[in-house]
């Protein structure tokens, strides 16, 4: 029997199905990635005995259920609160050990002593409303973040970034080892000289 | 002379389209690898609240995500208009927090399970109280690392 040609196959609706499931898949696609503000919380267990804070290394936060900031027990706007926190954290009172070399705050006696002893404390209400409770954290985030660029310029020119983009530089995946190696410890320098202590108390509940 | 006689006839020839689907299968695997399926429906509103001092948050494999909001439209007349937590497919109460927590942490890989992230997306119309308890439920199993999970916005947007 003479061979026969195998008979070509019709390629012609290819595209069409490529394009079909192309279409699919760019429906279903999201590419975007989360993002937000990142917290720790404080562990369980009780610390034993709790130590010691002076009243004026505390700076207090009451966001009430009205939604109104108190701040230090004086109603104030959001707008404020950023300079607030920067000028308590900044203040570096302390005398002697606690000297704070690096501040640039007015060294107000009856505010804090050092960045590292400083402490915001953060309260809210059962009834107070989340985006308001965000917009407070995120003040609060932007004063520490202040300080920290301000600081990490001032140390480090050479690197031309600021704190916030070398930290975010520095978590970026695609930024070679060598160079999040030489940032790590210039990172680590900043954040030690103003730790973020920001504490979530339990609320208070309504009676 | 006869090097520079134009080319008879004007009509063009057909731009062959035997690579098309070339490109487009090119096109195709490009968005297949890119793609995350979204594992779960939402069953709450989530209007996330605005924030500009964020981080990125990165690499989904460490992330754990807990939803919270009102029910939205569809469900409402089930489940209430109360504020509600939604875990992967499910409603859930606060108790089961940190059951979920802990059966989602033995599912990831082993040298992972220390550096996972609790990803809370809580509508912002939510009260702090439920975001409380669920923080108290989060901190009884030790996932201690949250993210509040925002929009790229000014703060402003969320006072008025």
């Amino acid at each position: 029997m003479a061979k026969r040609a195998a008979p070509e196959v019709n390629a012609g609706s290819m595209a069409d199905i490529a394009f079909l499931l192309l279409i699919f898949f760019l429906v279903t696609t999201t590419i975007e990635t989360d993002s937000g503000l990142n917290r720790k919380l404080p562990p369980m267990e009780d610390q034993v005995d709790p130590p010691i804070i002076r009243e004026k290394n505390i700076f207090t936060v009451v966001v009430n259920k009205n939604n109104q900031l108190l701040v230090e027990e004086k109603l104030t706007d959001v707008a404020e609160l950023r300079q607030l926190a920067i000028d308590f954290l900044d203040n570096g009172g302390g005398v002697g050990e606690e000297a704070c070399d690096y501040c640039q705050g007015a060294r107000d006696e009856a505010s804090s002593d050092n960045p590292d002893k400083a402490i915001i404390s953060l309260k809210n209400d059962r009834e107070t409303s989340y985006k308001v409770y965000i917009a407070v954290q995120n003040e609060l985030v932007a004063a520490y973040n202040d300080l920290r660029n301000r600081e990490f310029l001032r140390l480090y020119p050479n690197v031309g970034l600021n704190f916030v983009d070398a930290e975010k530089k520095y978590d970026d995946p695609r930024t070679s080892a060598e160079v999040a190696e030489d940032l790590k410890p210039k990172l680590d320098v900043v954040k030690k000289m103003y730790p973020q202590k920001l504490s979530e108390a339990e609320p208070n509940k309504t009676s | 002379m006869s090097k520079f006689k134009k080319k008879k006839g004007g009509d063009l020839p057909a731009i062959s389209t035997a690579s098309l689907p070339d490109i487009v299968f090119m096109l195709l695997f490009f968005f297949m690898v890119a793609t995350v399926m979204r594992d779960s429906t939402l069953m709450v509103a989530n209007k996330l609240p605005a924030a500009d001092q964020i981080q990125k948050l990165d690499k989904k494999d460490r992330v754990m995500y807990i939803y919270a909001g009102k029910p939205s439209s569809r469900y409402e007349d089930k489940y209430g208009k109360s504020a509600k937590i939604q875990l992967n497919d499910k409603f859930a109460s606060v108790g089961e927090v940190g059951a979920f927590i802990l059966a989602e942490r033995a599912a990831k890989r082993q040298e992972l399970q220390n550096v996972l992230t609790t990803a809370l997306k809580v509508d912002s119309e939510t009260k702090m109280g439920l975001v409380q308890d669920i923080k108290q439920e989060l901190r009884k199993v030790s996932a201690l690392k949250i993210n509040y999970t925002t929009r790229v916005g000014d703060y402003s947007q969320n006072i008025n």
